[in-house]
């Protein structure tokens, strides 16, 4: 299964540095998600400022969705479906490698993200070893849903608009425990326990890689 | 289930005029909420239906379909037909939810956590009906929508239990609490209690006509595919 994750993750990475969707389409587009919200909320550091957890883990979702909708129409043909089977690579590893790459993107999103809100909305960090593991967490539940949710909204020609539909309100805990773990670790935040956000969000990973790891292959064998 | 349908519908209208005659004039008003109470007749019967009847059968049947030895697209069909109902059973919840909220709490809306989590789970399986309208195969569509339906219902506990996790401005259960007794008593009881027979009758009667509909729907298609088939072949004979 891992040697399979290995190949599918190594596989997903290759494309994207070749094509490079997410560098020059996703990433910009989170970007942007954050201006077009400071120019909503207009020039307040204050008020940029207390909204800062909630509008950047909102532009973090829609850039996952954006970004797994990428990673599925590389794998979504029916000839790199059939290939899969006929290569007999296992479907946890398949999950577990896309996974794995879509990861790898969503945290060095959030990395530019965390940059970009610490710039525009005047946010300073207080506490690290809060915020580093809720993104962490937060990001392993993120592409998880969306990995099965994407196999779940089947063909490429419906799945743009299903997918959001389908994983924003499943994935609701998660903004609501990272805005509560991003919102303790910053100095305008509420400074509430944000350990207790990071149990909800290791929950939400954990529950959701394990669904992912069992049903998959189901789910793309049909 | 013509004959159940019979006895359904006409059966549910008879409880529910009952219910708005004894919610309406026979029940005294409250001493606190006056005649405001007058919709613990009809709210939490809605929710009653929606949360547990309708997304409970929709759950129960996703997993008979999913387990291999109960696969049948029967269970497929009751599944989308209660969602369908209780979608419009959830959003007749939140209206009438709103309509008592706006002289109660003096706001339409609140973002409380039972209110929140009712509204996330109405959204959850309007998901449901979208994705099965997607075009696919009957049982490829049937596993997927199964799986989705589990996935949604995983809310319904959290909607229930949201008023005793959380500090919510929505009350406790009245009758379905902890200590299992009932904070409501008398005619006002026993309307109350007629409510929740007079809607899940109601909601039996429309996931049978929805259910139906969805087999006439089936056949329609299975006789028109068997059309198409027979006027290509006596194309090709007669060429």
């Amino acid at each position: 299964m891992w040697r399979d994750a290995w190949l599918v993750a190594s596989r997903d990475l290759r494309i994207e540095a070749r094509s490079r969707v997410a560098l020059w389409q996703v990433l910009p587009f989170a970007l942007l998600t954050l201006l077009l919200f400071a120019f909503a909320l207009g020039p307040k550091p204050g008020l940029l400022a207390e909204s800062a957890p909630g509008l950047f883990w909102l532009s973090v979702l829609f850039a996952t969705v954006l970004a797994a909708q990428r990673s599925l129409a590389i794998e979504g043909t029916t000839a790199t479906k059939d290939a899969a089977r006929l290569l007999g690579l296992d479907p946890s590893g398949v999950f577990l490698g896309r996974l794995g790459a879509l990861l790898l993107e969503i945290v060095a999103l959030e990395a530019v993200l965390l940059a970009g809100v610490t710039l525009f909305f005047h946010v300073r960090v207080t506490s690290w070893a809060v915020l580093i593991p809720s993104l962490l967490l937060a990001a392993v539940g993120l592409c998880a849903a969306n990995v099965l949710y994407g196999s779940l909204a089947g063909e490429a020609r419906v799945r743009a608009t299903l997918l959001p539909l389908l994983v924003l309100p499943a994935v609701a805990p998660v903004l609501i425990a990272g805005s509560k773990a991003f919102s303790s670790s910053v100095v305008a935040g509420d400074g509430g326990s944000g350990a207790r956000w990071l149990g909800v969000l290791g929950v939400f990973a954990v529950v959701y890689s394990a669904l992912g790891i069992v049903l998959y292959g189901p789910l793309e064998e049909s | 289930m013509q004959r159940a349908l019979k006895i359904l519908g006409p059966t549910a209208l008879a409880l529910i005029v009952l219910d708005v005659i004894m919610g309406l004039w026979v029940t005294p008003p409250d001493e606190v909420q006056g005649d405001l109470v007058r919709l613990v007749y009809l709210h939490p019967a809605l929710a009653w239906v929606a949360l547990y009847v309708a997304f409970g059968l929709a759950a129960l049947s996703s997993i008979l379909y999913l387990w291999k030895r109960t696969r049948s697209m029967t269970f497929d069909r009751l599944a989308a037909a209660s969602v369908e109902v209780g979608v419009v059973f959830t959003v007749l919840t939140l209206i009438t939810g709103s309509i008592w909220g706006r002289p109660t709490w003096g706001v339409w809306w609140t973002w409380d956590a039972r209110l929140t989590s009712t509204a996330l789970l109405a959204v959850l399986f309007i998901g449901y009906l979208a994705l099965r309208r997607v075009p696919a195969d009957p049982e490829v569509r049937a596993k997927r929508c199964a799986v989705a339906a589990l996935f949604a219902a995983v809310d319904v506990p959290i909607v229930h239990f949201s008023v005793v996790w959380w500090q919510t401005l929505h009350q406790g259960a009245t009758v379905l609490n902890a200590n299992l007794s009932p904070k409501i008593h008398g005619s006002m009881a026993w309307t109350l209690l007629l409510s929740f027979i007079a809607f899940t009758t109601l909601f039996a009667w429309m996931v049978l006509m929805r259910f139906k509909l969805e087999e006439l729907t089936t056949e329609g298609e299975d006789a028109e595919l068997a059309a198409a088939i027979d006027a290509r072949q006596a194309e090709g004979v007669s060429s």
